[in-house]
């Protein structure tokens, strides 16, 4: 099976053709959206950080905006520097490069002031577009696509519909070839067991409790239980007796595939199937880590409702809350409460989401894109000096 | 369009379904159990969306949705009854990296 998107330089897939615009420090990021105002299929990373983090955090920050820019999504990638940061814009375009795209620096110190660095950056944007237009969209194996999973603002529909059956189009995926990012290391906690008990090997699970932990030990330092704290008061008025069952509700989004890969934040999968991502439960944070490791596309359940998108990667809505898809429209792409009124089954839904997961990865356009979502915010661990 | 169903059964390994409208104790409701529709009496008022059980079962019998485990059954639970934090806790053999106690759910 086919969907239709940008093949790169360096074999990869995109499903979306961008020009990226990247700030290498948070300094150059006013300069970085200027030079994006004004022209279509251009967008910039709000980066704010590139200077003041060390250690470990150093080592994330490079590898989150750099993953951005060897996104298969991104034709081409202008970095933005001021010129004192401690992780130079070379440093980024180095790690780009072997993807076989162009990429540019320009320097605001060494270019002479902001007004200047804008007018070299539209002039090299403007070439990037008009090399980015004469690229089509060509059929492309489905089992070359990354799909990353999320859920955000879940109600008592998300474990009973929109999770099992965006779980559902997950196996649909894996059964075709492709590959499925689980993540949100907080929310396994209660299950963590139950997903181990499927991967492929022992490494791979011991990788998965030591994340755990690690997270456990982080929130009790700063005085949280994450255990205690959950199912809260609210998860039992809705039905949800155990820690295990919430967050099995949670994992059975990705489906039921074996556990092939375990990735820390922001790196691209080697394997295909189900792997998992050590990321936050920070909606926004997690989403950009999936992007940051190659997601060409991201599914998002909610049954509040969420408005959250990525600068270069479509994000589709699903809601199995009726009251939310009508009250957030906009917002949201596809609403299975169908399920809940006893009119579809999950098998069915599910199939309907991997139906939408092909339209939207072969062009047709996501609500959170058409708002002109460019939402992204980093992982880090530690303070900046 | 299919027939509209009154329960979402997860897994087929499942031994809980849940209640898609608010049912009350005496009720019949109708159930796909592996293909098979049957027929089950309500024990007990279940709420919208909660568990309620698709057999009988003994005391610490393990409650499976999602087709995993997701508790233990604290005294006998018969079949239509409401399955909540009345009658079930965390299964056995939690794993908890920090404290295996913090996993039960006081009921």
């Amino acid at each position: 099976m086919n969907f239709h998107g940008y093949r790169r330089p360096d074999g990869k897939a995109g499903t979306r053709n961008h020009v990226l615009v990247i700030p290498s420090v948070g300094c150059s990021q006013g300069a970085a959206m200027a030079i994006t105002t004004g022209l279509r299929g251009v967008v910039y990373l709000p980066n704010i950080l590139g200077c003041g983090q060390v250690g470990e955090d150093r080592g994330l920050v490079k590898r989150t905006l750099a993953g951005f820019g060897k996104n298969p999504n991104v034709f081409s990638v202008l970095i933005v520097g001021n010129g004192c940061e401690q992780l130079s814009p070379e440093e980024i375009a180095k790690e780009i490069k072997p993807s076989g795209k162009r990429v540019e620096v320009i320097v605001i110190q060494e270019m002479g002031g902001t007004r200047k660095t804008i007018a070299q950056g539209k002039k090299i944007i403007k070439e990037m577009l008009h090399e980015a237009e004469k690229l089509n969209r060509e059929p492309i194996p489905v089992s070359e696509l990354i799909l990353g999973t999320e859920c955000g603002g879940s109600d008592f529909t998300s474990g009973l519909a929109s999770n099992p059956a965006v779980g559902f189009a997950c196996d649909m995926l894996i059964a075709e070839g492709g590959t499925v990012i689980l993540s949100e290391t907080p929310e396994l906690i209660g299950a963590e067991h139950l997903l181990t008990k499927r991967a492929r090997t022992p490494e791979i699970a011991k990788q998965v409790l030591e994340a755990v932990a690690w997270w456990e030990e982080r929130a009790m330092r700063a005085g949280q239980n994450i255990r205690e704290a959950n199912p809260s008061p609210g998860n039992i008025a809705g039905g949800i007796t155990t820690l295990e069952e919430k967050s099995l509700g949670c994992i059975y989004k990705a489906g039921t595939g074996l556990l092939e890969e375990f990735l820390p934040y922001a790196t691209p999968p080697r394997k295909r199937g189900l792997v998992f991502m050590d990321t936050p439960a920070h909606d926004i944070e997690q989403l950009t880590g999936m992007v940051a490791g190659g997601a060409q596309i991201i599914v998002f359940t909610t049954g509040l409702g969420n408005p959250l998108g990525s600068p270069i990667v479509p994000v589709i809505k699903i809601t199995g809350n009726p009251n939310t898809f009508k009250k957030m429209r906009d917002n949201i792409d596809m609403d299975v409460s169908r399920i809940l009124q006893g009119k579809e089954t999950l098998k069915e839904a599910g199939k309907r989401i991997f139906e939408e997961v092909i339209s939207v990865a072969s062009g047709k356009m996501t609500r959170a894109e058409r708002l002109g979502q460019r939402d992204f915010c980093m992982f880090k661990m530690n303070v900046n000096i | 369009m299919s027939r509209k169903r009154q329960v979402i059964i997860i897994h087929g390994k499942d031994n809980v379904g849940m209640a898609l409208s608010p049912f009350k104790a005496g009720m019949d409701v109708s159930v796909e159990i592996r293909g098979r529709i049957e027929k089950i009496k309500i024990m007990s008022d279940v709420p919208i969306g909660h568990k309620f059980a698709l057999k009988d079962m003994d005391e610490g019998e393990i409650i499976l949705k999602y087709g995993e485990p997701i508790g233990q059954s604290i005294r006998k639970i018969s079949r239509g009854e409401h399955v909540h934090t009345h009658n079930m806790i965390s299964p056995p053999h939690s794993h908890s990296p920090l404290s295996p106690k913090d996993t039960q759910v006081p009921g």
